[in-house]
């Protein structure tokens, strides 16, 4: 396990590598000269050839290269042109914004999805079974940002339940700490501050939940289904309701495999999801952030944050992965 | 009239084993370590030896499927292993393979006729009415029916894929036939049957076989040399009755003591009774050591007319 | 062959029965699934839609009439109007040709270049797998919608590069599939027998590989072109494909955004198009999976 463990860590290596590497190019192979584009049109030469050297775009491409995998392994990813702020510094709220967003609909999308998978498997082909599983192929099939829309429209624009846009009630705001405002909030002791995020969080969460949601509950009921075809659940179930509680804690344990196959799976959707829900609930998250950096031409904020989200992204698969070999040990690695 | 057709010398396979973290070779895995024999045309020859000991793997190398690490190969005085990718493929219509396990060997999309058609394709043997009537003339030598060429694998039972298997070996008129344990997938009634079978094709079409098997008992009736092998080396080689009646190597003795219980159409209770153990002429030791460790193993030597056995002089 | 002509036969029971190949075998166990029938009929509803879709529509796609903005569905307009006037119905029925052509084009172009890599990486191994399988690793390092983002910031915003990247972006998927189904196959014994009868390469890998193969390709090839549409109106969602004044189902949620309070319906049918079209492919998709490919069900 642990030369495994280093192994696919070793193996990270160049993956990373070839990622910065991919990320350079393409942000290179951006039509234009990035200089006189960030300057615009009336921009003097003077300006544009000091821009460039500062930018050291002068350089040949290998010691641009260079300099920048340096910078990375110093710990430095460049700075915005936009707000000649170190990215270091400002990328943290942004990124704090998508964990905060990204883990409470993860929850949800766990919490929901599995407890409905089970529920289906255990009363399979009544009602519930039939509107649980339409709902999930629904759910499978409908596009986040159209969801994220109608929710608006109806809870917060028609209804005007809950706000539609940002994190907080900016009129009043909590010192900031952790930049994840829910803790910022107990922190500061702000409870009705902090019912104002949770209200800020439900539909962004929702519509960012509802695919993991529909494919959780999908998995975790045909997985349930095969173990409920064991000897020992199908005696418990002949027992009746009071031994589905018993069956329901066993049922949990054996979801856990289905769940986890599915957080591996669905990160790089949740994270690409953030960036259509970000930008539809004015989420200042890091999907907005490089969105918004692409439309202001801002390349380093564009390169340091698709690696960000690249990075994090493979870290967590890798932790799935070895997660799996630690649960299933008839999994195995190679 | 005993005129070799294969000729082996020397062959050796080693896989290479990986480990570690980076998944570098760290050693190898001596599958076949060194076998010398040859093949008379129109003979058969056994070969035997527990699983594990290298007996597929020198099987697949005769045809070069998989690359010798080391030796030479002569078919018909041509040196195989010299031949460049294609010649090598174009020798494979002379000598052809019968495999052990009849539901793996057969693609499970495609009709019997495709299969069978194909190595004449692949050839470019006959048109295509030719190649359809072959199919269906192979298919009647076999036992089974023209009808059945249009039919999937999966719609048989064992003993008929392996049918279907041997009519496959044949379709290219092979001088030379290697049968990898063609019936130990079988039911007992079955093999008896199936090497009833092969034994008929070997006098109607003149073929040699190579038969691998991995215990002595299928071979006896159909070999007319047989060799063992243990853990990728030849140990004992010679005419199918001395190797019954007269088995000199303490590995051959052990593997004839646990041939099982016969089948009746094929063994008398007695056959079995009959069987001695011969001692080795006194100038020869054997030195068995290498059966528990990896020492030093010795060449076959000819200790008796036609008879080699893996041993040293005193 | 008078030696040959009587032969014990173990089995004759079969002699009748009718030649049954694996393909078929699929199709009747597909047939039965009601579910998957009601996903290929959708799926085929808006095939029919979009190849008829000049004789469908009411109107022209950029039939504008100022005077009726934003006006509710009514009889003359079922889906109502948009900001320019421009029957919605007419919009959503042309836009099912430009998701479609997106859906199945770039999916082709995914499918055919994955393979041809895929086949390479596994047929061949060595460096070449491992060149080609690193390259996989790393593009499936990024979220794939961000890679769609990136490519076609290189490109520049058009419904052909949003089609292009949405094909890339999808290339290690089936890259892996194929490579992993070929590594498999390659080790089936009819493949040795195939190699053994002096068969080449080539066509060890057409005749009997990629057959072999087919099955999780067609059954993966359904569900992605459900993800290619989304993809494709995502991107157009963002801007960053079809442009105006083109009907994509995306670009048409867009630009209604902000007359979602005065005309919701602006928004609603466009969305239900895209859904209704990627629950046909992802029904039809289930439905082949269990069909043609039993052991891949998760
Ligand atoms: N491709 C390979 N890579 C590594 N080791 C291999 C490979 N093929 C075979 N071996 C090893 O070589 C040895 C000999 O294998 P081989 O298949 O020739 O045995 P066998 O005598 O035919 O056994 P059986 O009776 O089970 O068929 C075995 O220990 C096997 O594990
Ligand atoms: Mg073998």
């Amino acid at each position: 396990m642990l030369t495994y463990t280093i192994r696919r860590l070793l193996m990270l290596i160049p993956v990373l590598f070839g990622m910065t590497f991919v990320v350079f190019f393409i942000i290179r192979a951006i039509p234009g000269d990035p200089a006189q584009v960030i300057l615009g049109q009336q921009a003097t030469k003077e300006a544009v050839a000091q821009l460039t050297e500062k930018l050291g775009l002068n350089d040949p491409w290998y010691v641009q290269f260079f300099h920048y995998v340096k910078g990375l392994l110093s710990g430095d990813l460049g700075e915005s042109l936009r707000s000649s702020a170190p990215i270091k510094d400002e990328i943290w709220p942004y990124l704090a914004a998508t964990l905060e967003l990204s883990l409470v609909a993860m929850f949800i999308a766990i919490f929901i999805g599995v407890n409905a998978g089970i529920i289906s498997a255990w009363f399979q082909n009544s009602w519930f079974d039939y509107v649980a599983m339409i709902l999930a192929l629904i759910g499978i099939s409908i596009p986040v940002f159209w969801l994220g829309l109608m929710e608006q429209w109806a809870f917060s624009l028609e209804l005007g339940w809950l706000p539609s846009t940002g994190r907080e009630n900016v009129r009043d705001p909590v010192e900031v700490v952790t930049n994840l405002y829910l803790i910022d909030t107990l922190i500061a002791g702000r409870f009705d501050q902090f019912g104002e995020v949770i209200r800020h969080l439900i539909l962004p969460s929702l519509a960012l939940a509802t695919i993991p949601m529909a494919i959780i509950a999908r998995i975790t009921r045909s997985s349930m289904l095969e173990v409920m075809r064991s000897d020992y659940i199908r005696t418990a179930r002949a027992k009746g309701m009071r031994m589905f509680f018993v069956v329901y804690k066993h049922s949990l344990k054996n979801a856990v495999i289905p769940v986890l196959t599915v957080i591996g799976l669905q990160v790089g959707l949740l994270l690409g999801g953030a960036i259509l829900t970000e930008t539809i609930f004015g989420w200042p998250g890091i999907g907005r952030y490089i969105y918004e950096a692409i439309g202001f031409r801002d390349y380093p904020v564009i390169q340091s944050g698709i690696l960000i989200i690249a990075t994090i992204f493979i870290l967590i698969n890798l932790i799935v992965d070895l997660l799996y070999v630690a649960i299933d040990p008839r999994i195995k690695y190679n | 009239m005993t005129k070799p057709i294969l000729q082996v010398e020397n062959v050796k396979k080693y896989f290479p084993i990986t480990g570690g973290i980076l998944g570098k070779k760290i050693g190898d895995m001596k599958a076949v370590d060194g076998v010398s024999f040859h093949v008379n045309e129109g003979e058969t020859l056994g070969i035997v030896g527990e699983s594990g000991c290298g007996k597929s793997t020198t099987g697949r190398m005769l045809l070069r499927l998989i690359e010798p690490t080391e030796g030479t190969i002569l078919f018909d005085n041509r040196d195989l292993r010299a031949l460049p990718k294609k010649e090598m493929r174009k020798v494979r219509r002379h000598i052809q393979m019968i495999f052990q396990d009849p539901y793996a060997s057969l693609n499970p999309r495609h009709t019997v006729e495709k299969i069978l058609e194909e190595p004449l394709i692949v050839h470019g043997i006959g048109n295509e009415a030719e190649r359809k009537k072959k199919v269906s003339d192979m298919l009647e030598v076999v036992g089974l029916t023209s009808y059945h060429a249009r039919r999937y694998p999966h719609q048989f039972s064992g003993g008929q894929r392996q049918r279907i298997g041997i009519a496959r070996a044949l379709m290219t008129n092979p001088k030379l036939i290697i049968a990898d344990e063609p019936v130990s997938a079988l039911d007992v009634s079955i093999q008896s049957q199936v090497l009833n079978l092969l034994k008929d094709l070997q006098k109607e079409f003149q073929l040699t076989y190579i038969f691998i098997a991995h215990d002595l008992g299928v071979v006896r009736h159909i070999s007319d040399r047989v060799g063992v092998m243990y853990k990728g080396r030849m140990v004992e080689l010679a005419d199918a009755e001395k190797i019954y009646q007269n088995p000199l190597h303490p590995y051959t003795q052990q593997l004839l003591a646990a041939v099982p219980i016969p089948d009746p159409e094929y063994y008398q209770a007695d056959e079995q009774a009959a069987i001695q153990f011969g001692t080795l002429p006194s100038k020869y030791v054997i030195d068995d050591s290498w059966m528990n460790i990896d020492s030093e193993r010795d060449d076959l030597i000819e200790v008796a007319p036609g008879h080699f056995v893996a041993c040293r002089l005193k | 062959m008078p030696v040959l002509a009587k032969r014990e036969n173990e089995t004759n029971e079969l002699q009748l029965e009718e030649a049954v190949s694996p393909w078929r075998e699929g199709w009747k166990t597909f047939k039965k699934n009601k579910v998957a029938l009601v996903g290929s009929g959708i799926v085929l509803f808006f095939i029919i839609i979009a190849i008829l879709a000049p004789l469908l529509a009411p109107y022209g796609i950029n039939e504008q009439q100022l005077s009726i903005r934003n006006n509710p569905p009514s009889s003359e307009h079922w889906f109502g109007t948009d900001d320019f006037g421009r029957d919605i119905f007419s919009r959503v029925i042309y836009g099912a040709r430009i998701s479609l052509w997106v859906g199945l084009v770039s999916v082709a172009g995914s499918v055919i270049i994955g393979c041809f890599l895929g086949i390479i990486a596994g047929f061949y191994g060595r460096w070449i797998d491992t060149v080609i399988s690193r390259i996989f690793d790393i593009m499936l390092a990024f979220p794939s919608i961000l890679l769609a983002i990136a490519v076609v910031a290189v490109l520049g915003p058009s419904l052909q590069n949003a089609l292009i990247a949405i094909a890339i972006i999808n290339i290690p998927n089936f890259g892996r599939l194929i490579r992993s189904k070929v590594l498999s196959v390659k080790q089936e014994e009819y493949i040795m027998a195939a190699r053994a009868v002096g068969m080449s390469d080539g066509r060890i890998l057409f005749h009997h590989v990629l057959p072999n193969s087919l099955a999780p390709i067609i059954v993966q090839a359904t569900l992605a072109i459900a993800t290619a549409i989304i993809e494709a109106a995502a991107l157009g969602f963002l801007g960053m494909g079809a442009q105006p004044p083109q009907a994509e189902w995306g670009k048409m949620l867009a630009d209604s955004r902000q007359y979602i309070i005065q005309a919701p319906w602006t928004v609603l049918f466009p969305g239900i198009a895209i859904m209704l079209t990627v629950l046909g492919f992802n029904l039809m998709g289930d439905g082949l999976r269990d069909a043609l490919d039993p052991k891949m069900k998760s």
